[in-house]
């Protein structure tokens, strides 16, 4: 079942097969809640699966010769005594393990559906992919990989396995929620299971969580389920992938414990995210309005709003056999007993590192898009061009349709109803998104913030740059959606815009400067550069925009309208790491700690803003704040002090800084940079 | 209860195990017309023989002209055979085993079941050698010559060419089959005794012809194919009439037997002066003791006799630089690495062996068989594991999964009596319905104990405690002689697979103990994807035994076999397969080859398997030994 492909490998993006979608809720609106709660529920399980009860799995993680080994390394390292360290692992293992029972989980089934259709219109799954994994449950383990853009995502999965009689989930959680009393011991019992969100060199807890998973993963006890990216994404772009859960996942294949496990992406798209707002303010760092009135006032006013719908998509299971075929030598584990805990080799690391990026990218591609997307995408650039007046709803909707025709021609997964005509289609995500955009007077323009009806008087300019900046980086997690559908052809495209030459190889350069550059950003998976190059050359030359003889790449006439919105998109981005750079070698002192980074970025680049140096507001979110830090940190432009009393001190190297940004300003070529940074 | 032996014969032979019975007591012809064509006899060297089997060729199975006796394209025997017969029942035909002339009431519904084969869809095998295909000899005139001055036998006829290109690959069975004939050897010479093979290889280096030994051509491993590159002429060393045993030595209890001696003629030799070497190894029919040092070989009943290079003391070796001996046959010594581990799974690449001295034990007072029938595979692992830890393992324990327990169920020959057959259902229903066990999961092992009655009786009941605590329920001595019966019939059933579209073979390993289950999972679930992947129609026979047990760890044998229909290059298929099986085995901790050698076959997986320096310090022994490489045939590096 499971394809070697883990994103698709077809070069033309139009040729990606994609299954429909069916609407579960049509059905909850038809037939009774409490009865679809209390259905039979017999779901297939896994060929090699031993049967056992929560308590079997418990006792057989703390049996384990993984854990006992760990268990006297730990006592003879600390001279405790063994049965102290049982216990306390005892203890570990109560704290984390799951409580999976059925009650809970109609419980769940009943108020989720109720919940589900009030706030959304739809919630649409794949059913193909429903049976591919139905299949892929019973042939080998599988760990589910959802994307993570809301708390939503949490049992909502769990629920369509529930509705089409799967198994369910065991789903790796954070500890956050531990926090919350009841919450935390519903989902404990609806599947999650809880870790701490760092334990460092914590041999125990390490020990006691991996052998956890590893035990439910090899017995086929249940799915396992968590997030690659580790945590909402706040900005709707996907996050660089974590490693840990997935190098415990792989673990049992490697090192020969199964056959195979499969590894299923499954993209969650939401037409509107219910922490909208939320996320906009977090990135800001603006405390969240005052909410004087009850929590209820406020989960009352999300319930009285649409939310569109949802799509669900369950990927092509991916086998970690292939994944791993001609890339690791799993003869590696012959010389030691495999219970030993080993840091993985660095190909493993790599492997896995690779992996992930190839299984989030997989993610990334059967994510839907909804017109709004397109709609956000324009409508910013509209506004950074300094348009005041909002534009024409006419104009907008030919410049939807034009960008419609161009993201489904790279392979975009857009939901554009066709059978409506194209105005339509733009007034209702328009209307959908009214929170975000107003129409007056035929014209579309951002709301200029959120307190619209006391507008102006009370705001100083600051306060009022962020109510707007709010609204603008709520747009912009729209707008991000689709960036990885044009993130290569971008790259690309402002390298193509940046170099004077015409020549390939010089091109090339700059575009994996670039892609050097935004790798903390987008997802753009390690030594790839080459493939990627290549990808973006064979959309561009399909579309028309660039012509490629040999080692010249030509800028056809027609292809400029797409070159000029390729570059725009990106020109944020763009302009967001210069100015970091800028901070850094202009305000940054001696003394600057990471810590204290994003506070004064962000001072620098509001005062900017005012001024009008800058003309991106979308620059003020800390996420690109700390992924152009983190870029730096990485190309050693700047280094992080550890230890002593500079713990965590950032030592600016100016003079790399500098030529980075003017780099990425196209004011010095790439061979300079490349040669400054040695 | 002792295995049953007919009670007219000594109270010696009472004892005498039955198996042996099977295998060498219908071997009545006399061969003896061989000795009267030798030419010239060779004298014993040094001791006079104090046995009264030095006389060649008295009571030895393998004469020159194997054609007389054995198929050319096909396992063992001409006249042993399965077949389908009018009735559409699966038959043995011959009369030299236990199962011969039985009917097999369960095969045909099994392979029906299990392979999706069909009795209409048959393939027939080229039924005779058509030697205008043999390709003439290249012969090199002077060494002919001289060689014929030495008054060694030689031959040079297509027959006896082709018989000795091959060992019983797949794919060599199958070419043969199809009429297909390779490179071959392009001579053969059978010498007498060790001084005409330090003859033979003294001509060889003189005039520059390639050497290739053989021994029983048992080989599955493609040591014995001709390496397709070489120009030279190719003379094949036939050890086959270097077959006597040389002395037996009663004090120190070791033999002194020529190489070519195959295992049937060996154990029966020594049992009739009332000795045995318990060296048993599947092949023990055809196999010969040079070929045994070799390929490093390996008995079934390894846990008391142990294994090929545990009986040997003392081995005589004909290398282009001159014999190759030890100066005593002290027990154990401390002189440098031992030279015999240069010379044991050698694979023919360095020289001839000659002349072993081999340990043999007083024949077994008493034997008795055994099975344990276990809840599933895991529980049988487990059980073998803790027989090992505790040491107490019995001369053969053999647990088979539940695949191939229901392909030795369906071996069972026809039940003569009803209440034969009312006990079996009996049975059948205990263990399936009063014990719970689900019948696609059971697997079952096989036992095989020796030594004196009472130990005997005690030995078994330690072993079934344990089994007891695994799940294990003692299943007659019956299943377990079955079983090992089996082992013999197996490669026969392989012939008539094949003419029903079936290919397959068996490969085996040696891995640690706690990678025992993960690799027969693995190896047996890629076996089945990879068939799917190369568009196998149906889903292949995939299915493992553990067959031996050590402190650290098991000897693992798989069977795969598949139906081939519909498939243009099955061979290929077949070998993609196997490819990616080995791989899977290297990946999951099991080692190239447990006994069955490197030969061709697995050259390619050496160097990681032994390391650089490994490979170089085997090349470097090569290059001082054999500079021409007169021992050609390329094995192993």
């Amino acid at each position: 079942m499971a394809s070697k492909a883990v994103y698709s490998q077809h070069r033309d993006p139009l040729l990606k097969k994609r299954d429909d979608f069916e609407d579960i809720l049509e059905e909850r609106r038809k037939t009774s809640d409490l009865r679809y709660a209390l259905r039979c529920y017999t779901p297939a399980l896994y060929k090699g699966l031993t049967p056992c009860t929560i308590s079997d799995l418990k006792s057989m993680v703390l049996q384990s010769d993984q854990l006992l080994y760990v268990i006297n390394q730990v006592s003879k390292e600390t001279g405790t005594a063994t049965d102290e360290i049982q216990s306390e692992a005892e203890a570990i293992l109560e704290e984390m393990a799951h409580r999976l029972q059925l009650t809970t989980v109609r419980f769940f089934a009943f108020t989720l559906s109720k919940i589900f259709k009030t706030l959304f219109r739809s919630i649409c799954v794949n059913e193909e992919g429903i049976q591919r994994l139905q299949q892929a449950i019973q042939e080998h383990p599988v760990v589910l990989l959802p994307s993570h853009r809301s708390y939503m995502d949490f049992l909502l999965v769990s629920y369509i396995l529930y509705t089409y009689d799967l198994a369910l989930p065991v789903i790796a959680a954070g500890m956050d929620f531990m926090g919350m009393k009841i919450v935390g011991e519903m989902l404990r019992m609806s599947g999650a299971f809880f870790i701490r969100r760092s334990f460092g060199g914590d041999k125990l807890y390490w020990a006691v969580f991996s052998e956890y998973v590893k035990t439910m993963l090899k017995n086929g006890f249940a799915p396992v389920e968590f997030f690659l990216e580790g945590t909402r994404s706040r900005t709707a772009k996907s996050l660089t992938p974590k490693l840990g859960l997935l190098n415990i996942v792989m673990d049992p294949f490697l090192k020969g414990e199964v056959f195979d496990v499969s590894l299923v992406p499954v993209s969650i798209s939401y037409e509107r995210i219910l922490e909208e707002a939320l996320y906009a303010r977090e990135l800001l760092g603006v405390p969240k309005p005052k909410e004087s009135t009850s929590g209820l006032f406020k989960a009352r006013k999300i319930l009285s709003e649409n939310y569109g719908s949802i799509h669900v998509y369950f990927g092509q299971p991916v086998s970690a056999r292939s994944l791993a075929e001609g890339r690791v030598d799993r003869s590696q584990f012959n010389l030691t007993p495999r219970h030993i805990p080993r840091k993985p080799s660095e190909g493993i690391q790599d492997f896995v590192n690779d992996s992930a990026f190839r299984l989030v990218r997989s993610q990334e591609e059967n994510m839907v898009l909804k017109p709004w997307v397109l709609l956000a995408a324009l409508l910013l650039q509209n506004q950074a061009a300094g348009n005041k007046l909002g534009v024409l709803v006419e104009d907008l909707t030919e410049q939807a349709v034009w960008l419609r025709d161009l993201s489904r021609q790279f392979g975009a997964f857009l939901h554009w109803p066709d059978h409506v005509p194209p105005s339509r289609v733009v007034s209702s995500s328009l209307s959908l998104h009214r929170s975000l955009v107003r129409v007056s007077e035929g014209r579309v323009q951002l709301n200029s913030g959120s307190g619209s009806e006391f507008p102006l008087a009370a705001m100083t300019p600051e306060e009022e740059l962020l109510s707007k900046a709010v609204v603008v980086l709520s747009c912009a997690s729209y707008r991000n959606q689709v960036l990885h559908v044009f993130i290569r052809a971008a790259l690309l495209a402002c390298a193509v815009h940046s170099v004077t030459s015409s020549r390939k190889q010089e091109i090339f350069n700059t575009f994996s400067f670039l892609r050097n550059m935004f790798s903390n950003e987008f997802i753009l998976r390690p030594g790839a550069e080459v493939q990627d190059f290549e990808e973006a050359c064979y959309l561009l030359v399909k579309s028309a925009v660039l012509q490629i003889h040999q080692q010249e790449v030509l800028v056809t006439d027609s292809g400029h309208r797409t070159l000029a919105f390729l570059t725009s998109i990106l020109d944020p981005f763009v302009q967001g790491y210069q100015m970091v750079c800028r901070f850094l070698c202009e305000e940054a002192t001696e003394t600057l700690t990471e810590n204290q980074f994003v506070p004064a970025v962000r001072k620098f680049f509001i005062k900017h803003l005012l001024t009008g140096g800058l003309k991106y507001v979308e620059v003020l979110s800390s996420d690109l704040q700390k992924n152009a830090l983190a870029a730096l940190l990485r190309l050693g432009a700047v280094q992080k002090l550890r230890g002593g009393a500079d713990q965590g001190t950032l030592k600016v190297n100016t003079v790399m800084v500098n030529s980075l940004e003017d780099t990425l300003g196209g004011k010095l070529p790439t061979q300079k940079t490349l040669a400054a940074r040695l | 209860m002792a295995s049953n032996s007919s009670g007219d014969e000594s109270s010696r032979h009472q004892t005498a195990r039955h198996r042996l019975s099977v295998i060498a007591g219908h071997l009545q012809r006399p061969t003896d017309r061989n000795a009267a064509l030798l030419a010239v006899d060779c004298k014993a060297q040094g001791s006079k023989p104090n046995v009264n089997t030095s006389d060649r060729g008295e009571g030895r199975t393998v004469p020159r002209r194997r054609q007389e006796i054995m198929k050319w394209n096909g396992w063992g025997y001409s006249d042993s055979r399965f077949l389908f017969n009018k009735k559409g029942q699966a038959e043995f035909t011959g009369n030299r085993y236990r199962l011969s002339g039985m009917i097999i009431p369960g095969l045909k519904d099994w392979m029906e079941g299990t392979f999706g084969a069909n009795l209409q869809h048959k393939t027939q095998a080229t039924p005779v050698l058509n030697t205008s295909a043999v390709q003439p000899p290249t012969l090199n005139e002077a060494f002919v010559e001289e060689l014929k001055s030495t008054g060694i036998p030689f031959s040079h006829e297509g027959e006896d060419r082709v018989f000795r290109a091959h060992g019983h690959c797949l794919h060599e069975i199958f070419a043969l089959r199809e009429g297909k004939i390779g490179r071959v050897p392009d001579m053969v010479v059978w010498p007498n005794c060790h001084n005409d093979v330090v003859k033979i290889v003294e001509l060889a280096c003189k005039h520059n012809v390639c050497l290739i030994p053989y021994g029983g051509g048992t080989s599955v491993s493609s040591a014995l194919e001709c390496p397709p590159e070489e120009t030279r002429s190719i003379v094949s060393l036939d050890t086959s009439q270097m077959n006597r045993i040389l002395w037996i030595d009663e004090k120190n209890l070791t033999a002194h037997v020529e190489s070519g001696i195959v295992g049937q003629d060996l154990e029966r030799l020594l049992n009739e002066s009332g000795y045995c070497t318990g060296h048993e190894p599947d092949s023990m029919e055809f196999s010969s003791l040079g070929g045994w040092v070799a390929t490093r070989a390996s008995g079934m009943k390894k846990n008391i006799y142990g294994n090929i290079e545990d009986l040997v003391v003392h081995i005589k070796m004909v290398t282009p630089r001159g014999v190759i001996e030890k100066s005593c046959q002290g027990p154990r010594m401390s002189t440098g690495p031992d030279i015999h581990h240069f010379i044991l799974g050698s694979e023919g690449t360095l020289g001839v062996v000659t002349e072993v001295t081999i340990k043999i034990r007083p024949m077994p007072e008493y034997q008795k068989y055994g099975s344990v029938v276990f809840p599933n595979f895991e529980q049988g692992v487990a059980c073998l594991r803790e027989v090992a830890r505790q040491r107490c393992a019995p001369a053969s324990i053999r647990l088979m999964d539940n695949e191939q327990f229901k392909f030795g169920h369906a071996l069972k020959p026809q039940v003569s009596s009803i209440f034969t057959s009312f006990l079996d259902g009996l049975k059948k229903f205990y263990i399936t319905k009063f014990k719970g066990f689900d019948p696609n999961r059971l697997c079952v092992a096989t036992l095989l104990f020796e030594g004196p009655r009472e130990k005997v009786l005690q030995h078994e009941k330690q072993v079934y405690d344990i089994a007891a605590k695994f799940g294990g329920l003692a299943a007659g001595e019956d299943n377990g002689q079955r079983g090992y019966m089996l082992t013999f019939v197996i490669a026969y059933l392989r012939d008539l697979g094949m003419d029903y579209y079936v290919i397959g073979e068996s490969f085996e390993t040696s891995v640690p103990w706690d990678r025992v289950l993960d690799i027969c999972r693995n190896v047996k679930a890629r076996i089945i994807r990879e068939c799917k992947d190369k568009g196998v129609q149906f889903p292949p026979l995939s299915t493992c035994r553990v067959t031996q047990t050590y402190d650290a760890g098991a000897c693992v044998y798989f069977y795969f076999a598949f139906n081939y229909r519909g498939l243009s290059d099955p061979v290929h298929v077949y070998e993609q397969v196997e490819h990616a099986a080995r791989e899977e085995i290297l990946a999951n901790g099991g080692s190239l080859s447990h006994h069955h050698g490197v030969g061709k076959l697995r050259k390619e997986w050496m160097r990681e398997t032994v390391s650089n320096v490994g490979v170089g310090m085997l090349k470097s022994v090569k290059d001082y030994v054999d500079p021409n490489n007169i021992f050609g045939n390329r094995n192993l590096l």
